[in-house]
């Protein structure tokens, strides 16, 4: 293969985060900078003070309503599929499937282009457009779940779980630990398409986003605050309650009766990670590649090298080098391999 | 399997006990014989399964995956069952399958050993991954689910509304797949007859003495016998079998072969398996420590039989011979038990003594300063009382010798499980001891009971304003000669430990009292938990 221009010279790991030089700008920064591309509104991807970003319309709205309008000086809406030209450095966004407004980002010049596909994965989700695959010759992908542990489970046996735990324990309250972005929109909306109609109560934390993923055309039912009206406990008695996992250690948690402790994440494939956390009901539901997704989707994109942000890369550096795949880890610091 | 497995997986993580119970009953009713009588079996340990080695279990995962990723899988998962069944990648056209409980326990027992790597193969194809896991903890013995047999039973009994104790009764008569037992808890069959009568009974408990207790009671009406610090056990003999019973109705004849050989007299009896000599053979009764040494184990060596020879110090009878004597009051069946000990072997047999007692304060002052290191206090029984199994309050008390207590220093804490989740409820504490020239804090104890729920806010408060440091679920606790918590923590005993870094464990240690007026320069030294160490072995050998 002859290529114009090496993949290095267009885009390199540097301590802000992966940098493309000819374009000057920088993919998912942790630190501030003058341009930068965002790939989705994760907290560690989408930092607020960079000056100029980019990134698809939903994840700049989701970048204001959690850091609010002085995110960045000047914003640029991506249109998915529709390319732009920086310094001379040709730009497009393609949907990852990962949360809402989630975008793999092409980059390309001299005939050399990089996907970068910030994070992904490849199950259909109510809640965002799916990952597509894109030709290119380097692809840069994560491995959050990167070990052949991985297998994550169908997402609706594993919403069932809590819809009969529900039916078999009416008296007690099911608090499901679930990041605010993305995870808990799904939880709530595998619940409603399983038929779960009740109210379902959410922490302040989650409020503003829901609200947000409404009127983006993503239903999800009847959601109440998590708060206490008077001093009746039962009222959250055979109720799914769904908060941040961090609200959970928190003096938030003493409100509800007899809570069923639940977590879902594609960490509770592991019985003893449930187990610390002191976890009863392990939900295994995952914004990320499995490791079979991870494998099919290397193969479907066939790209010349991959390169391995953040996550177990050793395994999936390893199963490359098996099948004969050029493929390295970029140890790109900042990002949180833990946050599902 | 899958229903199994789901039960299984559910149970590991579930903390309370009524909720297991829900868990189990549910499954029960859900499963149909003969499942729910084998998966019964595999939780209450009474399920005989072929053992698969590991190393086959390795290799068969290697036939299909590279050494590497399975190293890095093993490394991060840190269970080699669970391991396996995450990464085992069956062929897609076997999906969807879910073959029985009873049907996989078939193919594992009646399959020749030149086949089983064939057949493991085949079963973990075909089962899907939380199944795997159920499967490969069975056959390798590592099923570990946190539910007591006793649980189980308990939970056999919501299931069919019966009492646990006649489920108790018939529990050593049957074996799995257990139809008859499942029969009559749905009443469809009349109460399973017992074939065998050497069965366990439930046993019969005291309660605690509690402020007030004995303020109404006459001294003269009750008995008093010391309580030894073994493991309670009942002994039968009936129709030719010989068996020994824990208090939970485990049968632990195997691990006890002297005290079965010598057994010569036939009835039921109740009593406290100790290590050492008879009252009448003049020799010392060794400490729970030493009994420890026998307990739990497959086989027992002739020097273990010699080092640590066990014997009955006999509490009560059940059976006299054929006879059901429960019946009768206490002094009574005393009688009967007291002939027959007398005529048993002398060296495996004694009668627990009565204490000559008053006044309820003569038997505290007895109570506190017992004759014996081996006595843990007192047992109060009322003369007129039946043998009724379960724990009734009012014939039976049991009065403790005081605790040992010393000050210590909160370390480590850490959430607890269910409704104390939101709390730091599990406490590692320690004491002082030199390091070289440095005063420095060595853990001895956890504890995670005996404060109110308003000293636990108290506590939870302290851990989450002081944290330094967390590891996991764990946070560690600012503790300095001059500022940290310090907590008055009480304990029943104190032996020396080669586990433990401090060289000493505690039994049954809880925090007694928060020590807000003390800062942590006051609490005790490594050496005072020594010293009581040394002081019990000194009275043991005198």
């Amino acid at each position: 293969m002859f290529w114009g221009m090496k993949p290095d010279a267009l885009l390199y790991p540097t301590p802000k985060g992966l940098y493309c030089a000819p374009g000057d700008f920088y993919v998912d920064p942790v630190h501030p900078v003058e341009r930068a591309l965002i790939t989705h509104g994760h907290a560690d991807h989408a930092r607020s003070g960079h000056t100029a970003v980019m990134a698809t319309r939903q994840t700049l709205d989701i970048m204001r309503i959690r850091y609010g309008e002085q995110f960045c000086v000047s914003e640029h809406v991506a249109e998915l599929r529709q390319t732009t030209v920086i310094n001379g450095v040709t730009v497009s966004f393609y949907p990852a499937g990962h949360v809402l407004g989630s975008a793999q980002i092409a980059i390309e010049k001299d005939g050399m282009r990089i996907v970068v596909s910030g994070d992904y994965k490849r199950r259909a989700d109510p809640t965002c457009l799916p990952f597509e695959p894109v030709k290119c010759d380097v692809f840069i992908t994560e491995a959050t779940f990167g070990l052949p542990v991985f297998h994550h489970p169908d997402d609706r046996a594993e919403i069932g779980k809590l819809i009969t735990s529900l039916k078999q324990f009416p008296e007690r309250s099911h608090l499901v630990g679930a990041y605010a972005l993305g995870k808990a929109q799904r939880v709530i909306a595998l619940l409603r398409e399983g038929g779960h109609d009740a109210p379902i109560y959410i922490h302040g934390a989650l409020t503003k986003l829901c609200d947000y993923y409404e009127t983006q055309g993503i239903a999800l039912g009847d959601l109440r605050p998590a708060t206490l009206t008077g001093k009746d406990k039962s009222m959250f008695a055979g109720a799914v309650i769904i908060g941040p996992p961090s609200a959970f250690a928190d003096k938030w948690a003493r409100r509800f009766i007899d809570p069923v402790s639940i977590f879902a994440s594609g960490w509770m494939m592991v019985r003893q990670r449930a187990k610390q956390r002191g976890v009863e009901l392990p939900i295994i539901l995952s914004d990320h590649c499995d490791w079979p997704e991870l494998l099919a989707t290397i193969s479907e994109i066939q790209p010349g090298e991959v390169w391995v942000t953040h996550g177990r890369e050793e395994a999936l550096v390893r199963w490359c080098a098996l099948q004969g795949i050029a493929a390295r880890p970029l140890h790109l610091v900042g990002y949180d391999d833990e946050g599902e | 399997m899958r229903a199994f497995a789901e039960l299984l997986d559910r149970l590991v993580l579930t903390p309370q006990r009524n909720a297991k119970i829900k868990l189990l009953a549910d499954y029960f009713r859900d499963t149909p014989d003969p499942d729910r009588g084998y998966a019964l079996a595999a939780i209450a340990g009474t399920l005989s399964i072929a053992a698969v080695k590991p190393a086959l279990l390795r290799d068969l995962t290697l036939e299909r995956m590279d050494e590497v990723l399975f190293r890095y899988s093993y490394d991060y998962v840190g269970d080699l069952a669970e391991t396996i069944s995450l990464v085992w990648e069956a062929p897609a056209d076997l999906e969807g399958e879910d073959p029985s409980l009873s049907s996989v326990l078939h193919r594992l027992n009646t399959t020749g050993k030149a086949q089983i790597r064939t057949l493991v193969r085949d079963l973990l194809d075909c089962l899907e991954t939380s199944s795997r896991y159920a499967f490969l903890k069975l056959v390798t013995g590592g099923l570990r689910i946190g539910v007591s047999a006793r649980l189980a039973k308990q939970a056999l009994a919501d299931f069919g509304g019966q009492d646990v104790s006649d489920i108790e009764t018939l529990w050593h008569g049957i074996a799995p797949p257990y139809e008859e037992l499942f029969a009559w808890l749905e009443g469809r069959t009349p109460k399973p007859a017992l074939s065998m009568p050497a069965v366990f009974h439930t046993v019969m408990l005291a309660t605690p003495v509690q402020e007030g207790d004995l303020d109404a009671l006459e001294p003269k009406d009750f008995a008093a016998e010391w309580k030894w610090d073994g493991i309670r056990i009942q002994l039968a003999n009936l129709g030719g079998v010989r068996r020994l019973y824990s208090r939970s109705g485990d049968d632990i004849s195997g691990t006890f072969p002297d005290i079965l050989d010598a057994l010569d007299f036939e009835g039921v009896i109740d009593g406290e398996l100790l290590v050492g000599g008879t009252a009448r053979s003049n020799r010392m009764t060794r400490t729970f420590y030493d009994l420890q040494q026998r307990l739990n184990r497959k086989t027992v060596s002739p020097k273990m039989l010699e080092d640590y020879p066990a014997f009955i110090r006999a509490y009560d009878i059940l059976f006299d011979g054929p006879e059901d004597v429960r019946s009768e009051g206490f002094i009574d069946r005393r009688a009967r038990l007291s002939e027959k000990i007398e005529a048993a072997d002398h060296t495996r047999f004694d009668l627990s003594p009565l204490v000559a007692f008053t006044s309820w304060e003569d038997l505290d002052r007895l109570r506190s300063e017992p004759p014996d290191p081996v006595i843990e206090g007192i047992m109060l029984k009322k003369l007129d009382s039946p043998y009724t199994p379960g724990r009734a309050k009012g014939p039976w008390f049991k009065w403790k010798r005081n605790p040992y207590n010393i000050d210590a220093v909160l370390m480590y804490a850490q959430r607890g499980h269910g409704k104390r989740s939101s709390y730091y409820s599990d406490f590692t504490f320690g004491v002082w001891t030199k390091d070289g020239p440095n005063e420095i804090l060595v853990p001895v104890g956890k504890a995670y009971f005996g404060f109110t729920d308003a000293e636990l806010q108290v506590l939870d408060k302290f851990v989450r304003n002081n944290t330094i440091e967390r590891f996991g679920p764990v946070r560690s606790i600012r503790a300095q000669a001059d500022f940290g918590f310090v907590v008055e923590v009480a304990f029943e005993g104190i032996n020396r430990s080669s586990r433990h870094k401090s060289g000493v464990a505690m039994r049954f240690p809880r925090i007694a009292r928060l020590r807000e007026d003390k800062i942590p320069a006051e609490a005790d030294r490594l050496d005072t938990l020594l010293a009581m160490i040394s002081a019990d072995e000194a009275a043991t050998t005198e």
